[in-house]
């Protein structure tokens, strides 16, 4: 039986700029929770995690239990919820600057664990809310204000760095092709393991590429997704610099790996309350 | 009739020095003597020299001291460096395959020879070593033949042979008698941490490996499935604080430990805790800084550090216990209270807490139990996270909890956990965290914050904290002084404080940092020290030596 459709707006006001393509993510976050909540997983149960920047916004718009962590820091706040109570369906919404800057270490690690958390990174390739710094994504040549020539660096393909960190789902979408963000996100959040989306979100006010993105883009056809070397091959099309070559949208590779939480916790059950333990016991092993 | 020995056991790393010392801690241990063991090693694995320094009282010592009952020297260095301290009457029991001594009340021991005539490997020497101080002792075969059965489950047999072997070619010269004592378990303080977390409901704990603090990650991990504990090792204190902040918004009661650097990258995930109110223990088991400073040795430097950490308009629970006791309490008692309050919390200890080895009272375990956070309650009305209480605490509610949305923010928030900027808004959740803080104050008054120690009655008092409470109360209770040790240290019992040096004329302070920190915390409460007694070379204070800086005082 189809379930009501959920509401999931608050009274927070919404603080993106007019036009801004995170609009289009939350349109489509909203449909991705009614899918889960459709499929039968409970409101209650799903956490969504935020660090600072524009995407982190998304949450306090969002009627659903959230956490609001520190810049870089929210994937590793996501894991902790898993460990904590490993029923919760967590998703964490993070920028470029986050999460390919300053919290970079917790993503190769989350990656390798494997723990069921699916990151949606809002990659609007520059720190947006700081008024335009260049990231670990932007072109070289990008002008910002810490880079008013242009910035020195190459850019960072992230896809790849996920898939060397052995990623069990790897996947990017774009904020203006929202059916096939939709399907993607669905199909990340019901990975079992870590889901990786890299989502270009054109920052419509100090960076737009909306042009340029909607020439290039297209649809993989979802095939061989557990071969790494065909997944490399498509990942290296677009290097996140030049500006003529396709930029391919859906999975690259998806791959079961053992879940990081489902083994550390195994035997264990967290109980609230004294612990029925013989101490003296554990006093004479010890 | 003698009882209180101090036995000191050394060797390059690799010896198995420590494992001697335990083995000897327990077989006095089961005479009914109470231990403390003070372990020293370099930041190697291999070489150098180690040692353990026994103390075994028939009264509850909690520091070793200068002069030496027994020497035993696995090799030539460990002579070289303590037989200076040996007293009139002390005798060296030494490996004669690498030294030789003409001193009287020397006991030469072939122990390389005996531990390769068994074909076994160098490291069993040490046994050979444990056997002969038994024997020169003693301590009688079947009672040493009982604990080397106990200790060894590996190479049980062979262990044995080289034991009698030593035992045979070894004479008794003196007597330790036992005392009508029972026995009370052994442990280090960072075990004591584990368990006295564990009793008040831990569930979780997660760190990244630093040295003094490792060893409650070593504890919880071998025995994650008897104490239902998961534990985690992340990539770094970064992920490890978050995570943990992370996994106790989800309702688990999560703990994290490191020492002074890794504790330093954690802050701005503890002002987060503060301002997301989520209930957090922080163990900071500190050691000779600042940098990387001296590793595996002994300072109390991180004070003032630890009540300031973390940017922001905030406080937190800092407690300093100063032995496993105290470390196993108030492990519990502040995991209860972070959950209480919401709060971060910090369990200041160093690396002689952590590492020492305590004779542990089991009474005290019925003193620690899980004590309920304020939760929930309304099942009916709507569910605010930041509920503006009278108390400041708003009460907990955890995600998978139907009908309502828990939002933790660490933005400022409304009473929602929407992020506000308004003026008016900012300003009302500040005052609900103030009015938290000032129920925090009324707790610690309601603790029993401060120790006392000593003669109650003497007008000079001699202040210390963390583990320099060992030295300072044998110091002073020989003395005739007043010892008083604050342990709560944020917020700062000042009433208590007060009350523990009524009529007090002279004030002495003894910290092992440069700074006299404490004295600072002091000073901020309008106590002031006549006296600074201040250690820096990394080593725990020895009673003696305060009491010779208070020969005048």
């Amino acid at each position: 039986m189809a379930q009501k459709k959920i509401q999931l707006d608050t009274s927070a006001k919404k603080t993106w700029c007019p036009g801004c393509s995170n609009f289009g993510i939350l349109a489509t976050l909203k449909k991705v929770i009614n899918n889960l909540h459709q499929r039968g997983t409970a409101m209650e149960d799903i956490v969504l995690v935020s660090g600072i920047g524009c995407s982190s916004k998304i949450i306090d718009y969002l009627g659903l239990n959230s956490f609001s962590s520190l810049h870089g820091r929210p994937l590793v706040s996501g894991e902790g919820i898993k460990l904590g109570n490993k029923k919760l369906t967590v998703i964490v919404l993070a920028g470029d600057g986050g999460m390919y800057n300053e919290g970079i270490a917790h993503l190769v690690h989350a990656a390798k664990r494997n723990v069921d958390i699916t990151l949606l990174v809002h990659n609007n390739r520059n720190f947006a809310l700081t008024t335009s710094q260049f990231t670990a994504t932007s072109p070289q040549g990008f002008k910002g204000g810490s880079s008013p020539e242009g910035s020195v660096e190459e850019p960072l393909n992230p896809l790849a760095l996920m898939l060397s960190a052995q990623a069990s789902f790897i996947g990017r979408g774009y904020s203006f092709r929202l059916e096939g963000l939709e399907q993607l996100i669905n199909k990340a959040v019901r990975h079992q393991g870590f889901s990786f989306i890299d989502i270009l979100q054109p920052c419509i006010t100090f960076f737009d590429t909306t042009d340029s993105y909607n020439k290039r883009v297209y649809a993989m056809e979802e095939k061989d997704l557990t071969d790494e070397k065909k997944a490399l091959a498509k990942i290296k099309e677009w290097d996140y610099q030049d500006e003529k070559a396709n930029i391919p949208l859906g999975i690259f590779y998806k791959q079961e790996r053992p879940v990081y939480e489902n083994m550390l916790l195994k035997d264990l059950s967290f109980s609230r309350g004294d612990k029925k333990i013989n101490f003296k016991k554990i006093l004479k092993e010890i | 009739m003698k009882n209180d020995y101090s036995i000191l056991i050394g060797g390059a790393a690799g010896q198995g020095s420590r494992k001697a010392a335990l083995i000897i801690a327990k077989l006095l241990s089961s005479f009914g003597y109470q231990i403390f063991i003070y372990d020293e090693y370099q930041s190697l694995i291999r070489g150098g020299h180690s040692f353990s320094h026994i103390r075994a009282t028939k009264g509850k010592a909690l520091s070793h001291r200068e002069k030496i009952d027994f020497l035993l020297a696995l090799d030539k260095e460990t002579i070289d460096r303590h037989a200076q301290h040996l007293d009139k009457e002390g005798i060296i029991i030494y490996n004669s395959d690498k030294a030789s001594l003409q001193r009287k009340q020397s006991v030469a021991i072939a122990i390389d020879s005996i531990a390769s005539e068994y074909k076994a490997d160098k490291i069993m020497a040490n046994t050979a070593l444990v056997a002969g101080f038994g024997k020169t002792v003693g301590i009688d075969w079947p009672s040493l033949k009982k604990l080397f059965k106990q200790e060894f489950k590996r190479f049980q047999d062979l262990n044995l042979k080289i034991a009698r072997a030593s035992f045979e070619a070894t004479e008794q010269l003196i007597t330790i008698k036992k005392l009508n004592q029972k026995a009370k378990p052994l442990l280090t303080g960072n075990q004591a941490i584990a368990l006295g977390a564990v009793k008040a409901g831990l569930n979780l704990y997660i760190a990244y490996p630093m040295t003094p603090a490792t060893g409650i990650l070593h504890c919880l991990a071998a025995k994650r499935k008897d104490l239902q504990v998961a534990v985690s090792q992340l990539e770094n204190e970064i992920a490890v604080i978050n995570a943990a902040i992370g996994s106790a918004y989800a309702g688990a009661r999560t703990m994290v430990g490191s020492s002074g650097g890794g504790f330093a990258l954690m802050t701005e995930a503890l002002s987060l805790a503060a301002q997301s109110e989520i209930p957090i223990v922080i163990v900071e088991s500190q050691r000779m800084s600042p940098g990387s400073g001296v590793p595996t040795y002994n300072g109390q430097g991180d004070l003032l550090f630890s009540l300031a950490a973390g940017h922001g308009d905030i406080i937190r629970f800092v407690v300093a216990p100063g032995d496993a006791e105290e470390a196993f309490y108030w492990s519990g008692k502040l995991l209860n209270l972070s959950w209480q309050y919401q709060t971060p919390s910090i369990l200041l200890v160093d690396k002689e807490v952590s590492e020492s080895t305590f004779s542990f009272d089991e009474s005290l375990l019925a003193q620690v139990r899980y004590e309920k956070a304020i939760l929930r309650q309304d099942k009916k009305k709507e569910y605010l996270r930041y509920r503006d209480t009278t108390t400041g605490i708003s009460p907990l509610a955890f995600p998978g909890e139907k009908n309502i949305q828990v939002k933790a923010n660490s933005y400022e928030h409304d009473q929602a956990g929407l992020t506000v900027e308004e003026g008016e808004k900012v300003a009302v959740m500040q005052a609900k965290r103030l009015r938290k803080f000032q129920a925090m104050e009324k707790a610690v008054s309601q603790m029993d914050a401060v120790n006392v120690f000593g003669d109650k009655q003497s007008d000079k008092a001699l202040i210390a904290w963390g583990s320099t409470k060992g030295p300072a109360k044998e110091a002073a209770e020989q003395l005739g002084l007043r010892m008083v040790q604050p342990v709560v240290l944020e917020p700062f019992p000042a009433k208590a404080m007060a009350r523990a040096l009524a009529g007090v004329k002279k004030i002495a302070l003894a910290e092992t940092n440069g700074l006299a920190q404490l004295g600072e915390v002091l000073a901020r409460f309008g106590i002031t020290v006549d006296k600074k007694i201040l250690k820096y070379d990394a080593r725990p204070f020895l009673p003696e030596e305060i009491k010779r800086e208070l020969n005048r005082f």
